[in-house]
């Protein structure tokens, strides 16, 4: 019935509960970097948080991925026009690469408060027990290990149209 | 009607065969508006949005989460025979006269009349209990008088039969506006459910301004962002495939956000709930709404 399509359409929170939680960050020879090290300068962060340049192809499964960016939940994006349900809630990101640098989108990803002032909604991705009461099974972990960002932050200098 | 009362899991499916059993019984608990107009709700309801009552509110306009549902969202609860959230409330006028606990009564020994009664009653929830000294939601009124005038055992917050009873309840205030006492004692109370709505939680960092006041209207994924008001609870809700409390909203919410939610009936949720209510104030109730 009317039901199925409803509840199909429907459920798509910002972070799936059931999120598993494979998000390493202490694979050391990938992701030197911990979170805490990661120094946030005039808006930027200029050395990469890893050894292995970003990817790509992977980054733009990372940005879709409701359990890992989910970044379409708030992003709309010209180049995912096939995908259904992009959010509003920040600005669209064509083009995000003729406004900003490699090291601005790190500082954007990593901490977006460093960058956009402490109001933002936009969470940090590369920050442990950024608010209150975070749930077991996230205490202690980013939303995304290093080499994730180094990878979305790839796929983010590809959208130049 | 016994058939009902006893289902115990309703299946995605039971629901949907019960919807035309349901509404049959229906017309004889509530008189429904016969005459649907077109984007609003049954006649009584028609005013979902309204200029908050006092001035002190953050938003310049308050509106009920219906009007951010999908069309089809909508004309389900517009339509008293198809909404199947009065699945719950006809199970709950059952329970209003049936007899529980060592005492041998129901609700009905003591208040008679529900429609004369407990009209009202739900739109006016929390409220402040003087003997306890503390708010009571409706949850815990209706436990209050199963532990104290029925000799009964206390319902769990979510069971059916909690969530049948207060759907019923509420139901009888549907069109009348919310409006919550927020002065003398329960003012601690909506401070400290203010304090709670404004505090970024989780893994996420969000507060539910974030989302419910700095964001509403805007689409977040596949989901339209209301303004996170409480009128129409108990709920039913599509993804749930049932009804359900507020609290279990609250819930939801925070675990979207990856933070540890508090656990309905504590008093940081009782606190969040007075708290809505003061920024919904003057919205009509709609027990049961239907949302996805
Ligand atoms: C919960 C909402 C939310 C999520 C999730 C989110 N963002 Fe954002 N983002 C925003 C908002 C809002 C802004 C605008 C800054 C502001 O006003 O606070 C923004 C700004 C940006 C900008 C700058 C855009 C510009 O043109 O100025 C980039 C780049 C960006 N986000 C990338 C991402 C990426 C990549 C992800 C996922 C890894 C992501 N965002 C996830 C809300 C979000
Ligand atoms: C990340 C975004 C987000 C945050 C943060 C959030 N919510 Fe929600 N909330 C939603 C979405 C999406 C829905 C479903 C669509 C709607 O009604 O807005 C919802 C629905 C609700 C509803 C049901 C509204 C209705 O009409 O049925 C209530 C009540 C609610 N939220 C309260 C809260 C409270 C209280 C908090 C803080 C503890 C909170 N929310 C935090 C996203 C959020």
């Amino acid at each position: 019935m009317k039901k199925a399509m409803h509840t199909i359409a429907v459920c798509a929170l910002i972070g799936a509960t059931a999120a598993s939680s494979a998000i390493s960050i202490n694979d050391a020879s990938a992701n030197p970097v911990t979170p805490d090290k990661v120094k946030v300068v005039d808006g930027k962060i200029k050395t990469p948080l890893t050894n292995k340049p970003g990817n790509a192809a992977d980054g733009k499964n990372w940005f879709a991925n409701r359990k890992l960016g989910n970044c379409l939940a708030c992003h709309v994006n010209q180049d995912m026009s096939s995908k259904p349900f992009h959010g509003e809630i920040g600005p669209a990101v064509n083009a995000v690469a003729t406004r900003y640098s490699p090291a601005q989108l790190r500082a954007i990803l990593v901490d977006a408060k460093s960058v956009f002032g402490d109001q933002t909604i936009m969470p940090g991705f590369y920050k442990v027990d950024p608010g209150q009461r975070v749930a077991k099974k996230f205490k202690g972990k980013t939303i995304l290990s290093g080499q994730q960002v180094e990878d979305i932050i790839a796929y983010l200098l590809t959208l130049k149209k | 009607m016994k058939g009902t009362a006893k289902t115990k899991a309703l299946s995605a499916l039971f629901a949907v065969t019960m919807l035309s059993a349901t509404s049959i019984f229906y017309m004889q608990v509530v008189k429904a508006g016969d005459s649907l107009k077109d984007d609003g709700l049954p006649s009584g309801i028609s005013k979902v949005k309204v200029k908050p009552a006092t001035d002190d509110g953050p938003l310049d306009e308050i509106i009920s989460g219906w009007h951010f549902r999908s069309k089809e969202t909508k004309n389900l609860q517009q339509d008293d025979f198809e909404n199947p959230g009065y699945l719950w409330v006809e199970q709950g006028e059952e329970l209003w006269a049936t007899k529980d606990g060592s005492k041998g009564k129901s609700c009905k020994s003591c208040h008679d009349d529900p429609a004369k009664s407990m009209k009202g009653v739900g739109a006016n929830m929390p409220k402040w209990d003087a003997k306890l000294k503390r708010p009571l939601t409706l949850e815990q009124r209706v436990n209050t008088c199963r532990t104290q005038g029925l000799g009964a055992k206390e319902w769990k917050w979510e069971s059916r039969e909690m969530l049948s009873m207060t759907a019923f309840i509420r139901n009888l205030s549907r069109g009348m506006p919310m409006n919550v006492q927020a002065d003398g004692p329960m003012k601690p109370w909506v401070e400290k459910g203010k304090n709670i709505y404004y505090t970024r939680v989780g893994q996420l960092n969000m507060s539910c301004s974030n989302c419910h006041e700095d964001n509403y209207g805007k689409n977040i994924r596949a989901d339209h962002l209301s303004q996170g008001q409480s009128n129409g609870f108990p709920t039913y809700r599509l993804k749930w495939q049932k009804i359900g409390s507020l609290h279990r909203r609250f819930k939801g919410c925070m675990k979207n956000i990856r933070a540890t939610p508090y656990k309905p009936g504590s008093d940081e949720f009782v606190a969040l709930e007075i708290y809505l209510s003061q920024r919904g104030k003057g919205l009509e109730i709609e027990t049961p709404a239907v949302r996805n």
